[in-house]
């Protein structure tokens, strides 16, 4: 293999969104035409850098070269003009044109459409054929299946003259055929001399379609492997990170009878893709039941769908007496009557109304208690009094009711948050990152109170990304891999390694990379053979 | 006074000052453009509103209208829905305050009279702005586009009854026949007379208070009961709303029909208090005109009611300045109202951010705190 020049250059790119250092000297080099994968857990930075790279943003300081040359993008056109093409999560597509009007939006090449489409048709059919991409052009795009639709923005991108393809965790709205398929097309355009980046938070499609790996956390680059010296295990440990294990003072759990009994829930999401799979679990009254996953594996779906945020599609959940399913859903106001109280792992989306004051967000799903409310009347001193109670009890800084929630830093309004949810004394409590975004003194305070809430006989459910977190705070640990429990251990016997193993899921039932080789020998096409 | 204080000031009085001042100086050019002395029209027009007892008599009145509607748009607008159907829910809302006076035995008092028609009006208006919150809370039909076609049912719908149903026996003119006289909301001025003092004669009539005791009601429900804080909660994060339990399908059907309810209520100021007959088009420009209260107001009953009477003082002085000044129409007013919500609604923000950095800057102690205490 002759010595390949780098298709992309980033040195010390630097960025700041107020406090938050997004990305911190980022270095990185991308071999031309190599598959290259970047891996970190959400909020690591990896977005940030691929909006610098695409012209969204543009970095406090670095530099950036595209296939040798210096740019500084202020657009996302000078990236494109540059032969950058970027495919996001969430496709751009204007969904009732065609596939034809869809490409040449930006580039129709004058007044008149009718030379512009003949011309884009010829080079699309081009196009399709040398890489094995074919999409119907006349179809629109309501009509095409969401790989299919991807398929258009790959086309897209390589239609404005793209050299290099970002993929922003493409396969997370694929099913596996559809995945095989991209991969497929991946190896295509590999061989024509495409460089691809691939951003994922999926250690098994990194290590079976990538050349090489990077790995962002905190806003920082942490390693850089060639994929095949590398395992998942490895990057698994490079993304989470090793942190100082805080140690929480616990004894041991007395625990009780199931509270919560989950049998085979299965949640599909509107847009008809499985989040959840068959997933089965007791919790007991006395315990804390750790849920561990790298984010975006179901953990989302699993809270709202206990706290009957969102339907169940099947299987069905007993909880503290009563029973849900999908012809029969509980809805969050009658599941906190029962005593079920939920922390969301969102706190901005879900856990407050940032425009209210904080009595007013503290009292979120409970304004119609009955011991605020007289009659018609709202208590606002008995709101207030509540939440002035709260704060103390939970040290919220500034202890002041009227101020607005989102005036509030991370910490205290997790911590207001927290109190709105613990000080009704619930039996099971649902926990999303609880510390998300919270400094050490909280956490500390925060693993107390669960463990309390424990003590005293309650069920807790913790849904972390911490892996640290999850084994210093629950009883028993599941792993959620791809919405299916991929492991279930208790947590003295686990440890970081072996979690990463469960998270990255050695057991997964549809190995893409096995279905890709099964394709390609029933099949006659052409498939690149993979570096592994 | 600390920064936050300062924008929550700048945000509720100073900008809506501004921004009405803005538009009274370009409003002045335009009169100076067809050669009417700005300072001479501005005389005529407060003179108009507020220099003698019947003017007042009809700025109140005016005004009246406007409260009822900007309450009804600020309702909606706390649920998150844009509620344009103002118009047609406040026509509507007359057929049923007429229709519940004609269903009555006219030698009944008048005790039991105006709370019928008062409950006629909420409830067709209601029922008028129900349609179009079902089919936006059930079928994702959008509430701007089924408002406002609502608008135009309620239109012919009332062209259509007028003329074949509830035209008065002879008449060629498209109106009912009187209501008897039980039924009528009491002039101000009788009642004043009542109690020993003489005012002027004008339209104001105790409506007025009805409104009043709306924007109370209104402010007691959206921010002092648990309803008001699921509308509140769902209008800013239904997500979050969602969370906590609400069900923003009926938060958006409630704050609907409330809001319809409030916008029909301008019939019992129009017909019942001043009319007395159910007539074509009484409703026109309230509606609208409401939508400009409630932005000027900034949803606020307070501010509300303010708003309401800056509108309604155009509405009264604008036309006295029509009849007084040759050179000026009738249609000055609506080119006032034009900018009024041009630089109050469209370009509300226009001067914020330099407001902001005159008189609220970002000191080095607070963008480091993030949190100012």
């Amino acid at each position: 293999m002759t010595m390949k020049k780098f298709a992309i250059e980033l040195t010390d790119i630097d960025k700041r969104f107020g406090a938050v250092h997004a990305n911190n000297k980022v270095c990185l080099q991308v071999t031309e035409g190599n598959i290259h994968g970047i891996i970190g857990e959400n909020g690591a930075g990896k977005s940030t850098l691929m909006s610098i790279l695409y012209g969204f943003y543009q970095a406090d300081a670095g530099q950036i070269d595209v296939l040798g040359n210096t740019y500084t993008f202020t657009d996302s056109h000078h990236a494109i003009a540059a032969g950058i093409g970027m495919v996001h999560q969430h496709f751009m597509l204007v969904e009732n044109f065609t596939v034809l009007e869809n490409v040449i939006l930006g580039t129709e090449g004058g007044e008149l459409l009718a030379h512009g489409l003949a011309a884009a048709r010829k080079e699309l059919t081009r196009l399709g054929e040398e890489y094995g991409l074919k999409v119907d052009l006349d179809a629109t795009i309501d009509t095409l299946s969401v790989g299919l639709q991807q398929r258009v923005e790959i086309l897209k991108a390589l239609y404005k003259g793209a050299k290099i393809l970002i993929l922003d965790e493409p396969t997370g709205v694929l099913t596996p055929q559809e995945t095989v398929e991209l991969f497929r097309i991946f190896s295509a355009l590999k061989q024509q001399g495409v460089t691809i980046m691939l951003i994922t938070h999926k250690l098994r499609e990194i290590m079976s379609i990538t050349d090489q790996v990077s790995v962002m956390r905190a806003g920082q680059m942490v390693a850089h492997r060639n994929t095949c010296d590398t395992d998942r295990e490895e990057l698994a440990e490079l993304m989470v990170g090793r942190k100082v294990l805080l140690s929480v003072d616990k004894g041991a759990a007395n625990v009780r009878a199931p509270l919560m009994r989950v049998s085979r829930l299965t949640v599909v999401d509107s847009q008809g893709v499985e989040r959840l799979k068959d997933v089965s679990f007791e919790l007991r009254a006395g315990e804390v039941l750790g849920v561990a996953g790298v984010s975006g594996n179901g953990q989302t779906e699993l809270l709202e769908a206990l706290a009957g945020i969102i339907p169940i599609t099947q299987g069905h959940i007993e909880v503290l007496g009563m029973e849900m399913d999908n012809k029969h859903p509980l809805t969050p106001d009658i599941l906190r009557g029962l005593g079920l109280a939920h922390v969301p792992e969102d706190r901005h989306r879900m856990g407050l109304i940032t425009d209210f004051s904080a009595s007013e967000s503290a009292l979120l799903g409970y304004h119609t208690d009955a011991n605020i409310n007289s009659g018609v009347w709202l208590s606002k001193a008995k709101v207030d009094a509540n939440c002035q109670q709260l704060m103390q009890a939970f040290d919220v800084r500034p202890a002041d009711p009227q101020l607005k929630s989102a005036n509030f830093s991370g910490g205290n309004q997790q911590k207001l948050i927290l109190g709105r949810e613990m000080e009704r004394n619930p039996e099971v409590l649902l926990i999303g990152q609880p510390t998300r975004g919270v400094d050490i003194g909280a956490i500390e305070f925060i693993h107390q109170r669960i463990i309390a809430m424990r003590d005293a006989g309650k069920a807790v459910l913790l849904v972390s990304v911490e892996l640290e977190e999850i084994m210093s705070v629950s009883d028993r640990i599941i792993v959620l891999c791809d919405g299916a429990i991929s492991g279930r251990i208790n947590a003295e016997d686990a440890d970081e390694r072996t979690l990463g193993m469960m998270m990255a899921n050695a057991l997964d039932p549809i190995d893409p990379l096995q279905a890709m080789n099964d394709a390609k020998s029933s099949s006659n096409r052409t498939v690149q053979e993979l570096d592994l | 006074m600390n920064r936050e204080n300062r924008i929550t000031w700048i945000n509720r009085l100073l900008l809506p000052v501004l921004n009405v001042l803005t538009a009274f100086a370009v409003t002045a050019v335009v009169f100076w453009l067809i050669d009417v002395n700005p300072l001479e029209a501005a005389e005529i027009l407060l003179y108009g509103a507020f220099g003698y007892e019947e003017g007042i008599g009809y700025t109140i009145y005016y005004t009246t209208n406007f409260i009822f509607t900007g309450l009804a748009v600020a309702v909606a607008f706390h649920a998150g829905l844009f509620n344009i159907g103002g118009e047609g829910q406040a026509y509507i809302g007359g057929l049923g305050a007429g229709l519940a006076i004609f269903m009555l035995d006219p030698t009944l008092g008048a005790w039991l009279f105006i709370p019928a028609s008062i409950i006629g009006a909420l409830l067709f208006g209601a029922l008028w702005a129900l349609i179009p919150a079902y089919l936006q809370a059930y079928r994702g039909s959008h509430i701007v586009i089924t408002t406002i076609m609502f608008n135009f049912l309620a239109a012919s719908l009332m062209v259509y009854l007028m003329v074949h149903v509830l035209r008065e026996m002879g008449q060629m003119t498209p109106q009912s026949e009187l209501f008897p006289t039980n039924a009528w909301m009491p002039f101000v001025h009788d009642v004043a007379a009542g109690m020993g003092y003489s005012i002027e004669a004008s339209p104001l009539n105790l409506s007025v208070l009805l409104a009043l005791v709306c924007a109370v009601a209104v402010w007691f429900f959206l921010w002092q009961t648990r309803w008001g804080y699921a509308i509140r909660a769902t209008g800013k994060n239904s997500t979050a709303a969602v969370y906590g339990g609400i069900k923003p399908k009926r938060v958006i059907i409630v704050a609907m029909c409330i809001s319809g309810a409030l916008a029909g209520l301008v019939s019992i100021n129009e017909l019942v208090g001043y009319q007395h007959r159910l007539v074509m088009d009484f409703h026109l420009g309230y509606g609208f005109g409401g939508i400009a209260v409630a932005l000027m107001g900034r949803n606020h009953p307070v501010g509300i009611i303010v708003a309401a009477l800056l509108f309604g003082t155009l509405y009264q002085g604008g036309a006295e300045l029509a009849f007084e000044m040759s050179g000026v129409s009738r249609d000055i007013v609506v080119v006032m109202q034009g900018l009024v919500i041009l630089f109050c609604g469209a370009l509300e923000y226009m001067y914020r951010p330099w407001l902001i950095r005159t008189l609220a800057p970002v000191t080095q102690q607070t963008s480091a705190a993030g949190v100012t205490v």
